[in-house]
């Protein structure tokens, strides 16, 4: 009997089991899966809670509905792990010993990393969107709000979703104008960044949107500390944002059981091969989304992207032979612009988002790079396609590697 | 790409003004390029060079966060050392590539 033993039950891991689970012989193959929470959030959805479009019945569902049934679901505490002999050990004690492993715990956030992030305004005044219960706490805080400063900030890259933060100032907007307050409200996006996104053609877009929409935005804006008595955050630069309220994306690390293995980089991420997803020190480990160190976005398509790549390789490898398929870095991510629209970006390692029409040439029906109506529908779908087709680790009609198809070249 | 004369030593540069090639670097090189920066290199200065340098050369990503945390210099003593955009001025004074931020 072979082991393949698969580290968190998120996107990435539920997806691979039901990958591989389809594609092995039951009697020659055992597959476990380890994670501590029983919940599957839909952490798209965090986004939209602040704004009262999602409650919160409308992003969970239990990890065991997703599970198939012959998977062995371990509900535990990853403690660390030891690459040299092929042991997992569990919180309490227990030890589980694979043939292959998978690590797929994802990032998380640590807002115990900036100095004055869980002080006395903790979920108060001060409020993240990466979790549900920050989400929630936040809904409640705008639902009475009556305006002043709302900043939206980011402490360190990489982060989860990158481009959330943008989505969240474009839905404020539309939330306090439909309020009838937005002339009471002044929003401000902070980002480490010299421009509001990481490349070039696309920077040039939201950054349009962001002037057109009347959001200030402050670049290079590196946090230091946020001071709760004065309500300002600080950057080591010596410039301040004075904030009513403050959206915060904190420093994301990957999971702590990585640092204590030996296997992670200075934010816990792991180094890894990123054509082929092999870890870069055992050939036994994969690593798979968020938790792996390639340079793309830490996002749930990049990662259903990836799991078709990284289960053709596992199945060459348990035949003997090299892994030969090669990720890309395929990264496919709707952009809320507000008022019904979203923009559509798709692009990989080395042919950054351009504009064009989304998956069939000129037709689309979704257009890159350009808010439409069917682009937001497409976002609001996505949960459902989530649920029903990406978890469960079927196909969608989308080519796993990027294609130049329909893309304007200029 | 270009051909820049420091210290009257031609090297070869991108549009930015970052070397191209790490070996031709010199220290001689790297206080011509502090100058047009505006600033003037100390011992200190020399030291984060040194070690970005050399993390650089190890294929190793920089980040401002794992130079504060290097011990070499610290998050606050960085943007002292090279005020405004520290990893984008220091690496380009260290004569490797501008780091790329990934999405």
């Amino acid at each position: 009997m072979n082991k393949i033993v698969i580290l968190g039950a998120g996107t990435g891991g539920t997806i691979m089991a039901n990958r591989l689970y389809k594609s092995l012989s039951k009697k020659d193959w055992e597959i476990t899966i380890i994670d501590n929470d029983p919940i599957h959030y839909y952490q798209p959805g965090f986004l939209f809670i602040p704004f009262g479009t999602y409650k919160k019945k409308d992003v969970l569902k239990p990890k065991a509905d997703f599970i198939p049934k012959g998977v062995k679901f371990v509900l535990n505490k990853i403690d660390r792990i030891d690459p040299k002999t092929n042991n997992v050990f569990l919180d309490g004690g227990d030890v589980i010993s694979y043939d292959y492993l998978i690590i797929t715990t994802g990032t998380h956030i640590k807002p115990d990393e900036t100095p004055g992030l869980m002080d006395s305004l903790w979920r108060k005044k001060i409020f993240d969107f990466y979790t549900l219960e920050g989400s929630l706490a936040l809904h409640e805080f705008f639902k009475t709000w009556q305006g002043g400063t709302l900043v939206s900030s980011i402490a360190e890259m990489p982060f989860k979703c990158p481009v959330a933060p943008l989505e969240f100032v474009f839905l404020a907007d539309e939330y306090f104008t439909k309020r009838g307050i937005r002339d009471k409200v002044k929003i401000i996006y902070t980002t480490p960044l010299s421009g509001a996104f990481t490349k070039p053609k696309c920077t040039l877009v939201l950054g349009d949107l962001l002037k057109e929409k009347n959001i200030e935005v402050v670049t290079d804006f590196y946090i230091e500390r946020i001071d709760n008595d004065t309500q300002t955050i600080h950057s080591f630069d010596g410039r301040e944002v004075k904030f009513d309220v403050l959206s915060f994306v904190p420093v994301n690390m990957g999971a702590d059981f990585i640092s204590k293995s030996g296997l992670g980089d200075d934010l816990n991420y792991i180094p890894t091969n990123k054509f082929t997803l092999q870890s870069e020190q055992f050939e036994n480990i994969f690593i798979l989304g968020d938790t792996s160190n390639i340079p793309t976005s830490k996002a749930g398509a990049v990662v259903h992207f990836a799991s078709e790549i990284l289960t053709e390789n596992m199945l060459s490898i348990f035949k003997g032979e090299t892994p030969k398929a090669q990720f890309d870095g395929h990264a496919n991510c709707f952009i809320e612009t507000g008022f019904g629209k979203a923009a559509l970006i798709d692009f990989n390692y080395d042919v950054e988002p351009l504009r064009g029409a989304f998956p069939i040439p000129i037709l689309g029906p979704m257009k890159l790079l350009k808010p439409t109506r069917i682009n937001h529908f497409g976002k609001l779908a996505f949960r459902w396609i989530y649920w029903n087709i990406l978890l469960k680790g079927r196909d969608l009609p989308v080519s796993t590697n990027m294609s130049m198809k329909g893309k304007i070249v200029d | 790409m270009a051909e820049k004369i420091f210290a009257g030593v031609s090297v070869t540069v991108t549009d930015e003004g970052y070397l191209t090639i790490p070996s031709q670097w010199t220290k001689e090189i790297a206080i011509e390029i502090a100058k047009e920066e505006g600033l003037t290199l100390t011992d200190k200065h020399f030291a984060v060079i040194e070690y970005l340098r050399e993390r650089v050369l190890k294929g190793e990503a920089l980040t401002i966060r794992s130079i504060g945390k290097s011990g070499v210099v610290d998050t606050k003593g960085f943007y002292e050392l090279f005020p405004g955009a520290p990893l984008k001025k220091a690496t380009k004074i260290a004569g490797v590539a501008k780091p790329v931020s990934c999405v």
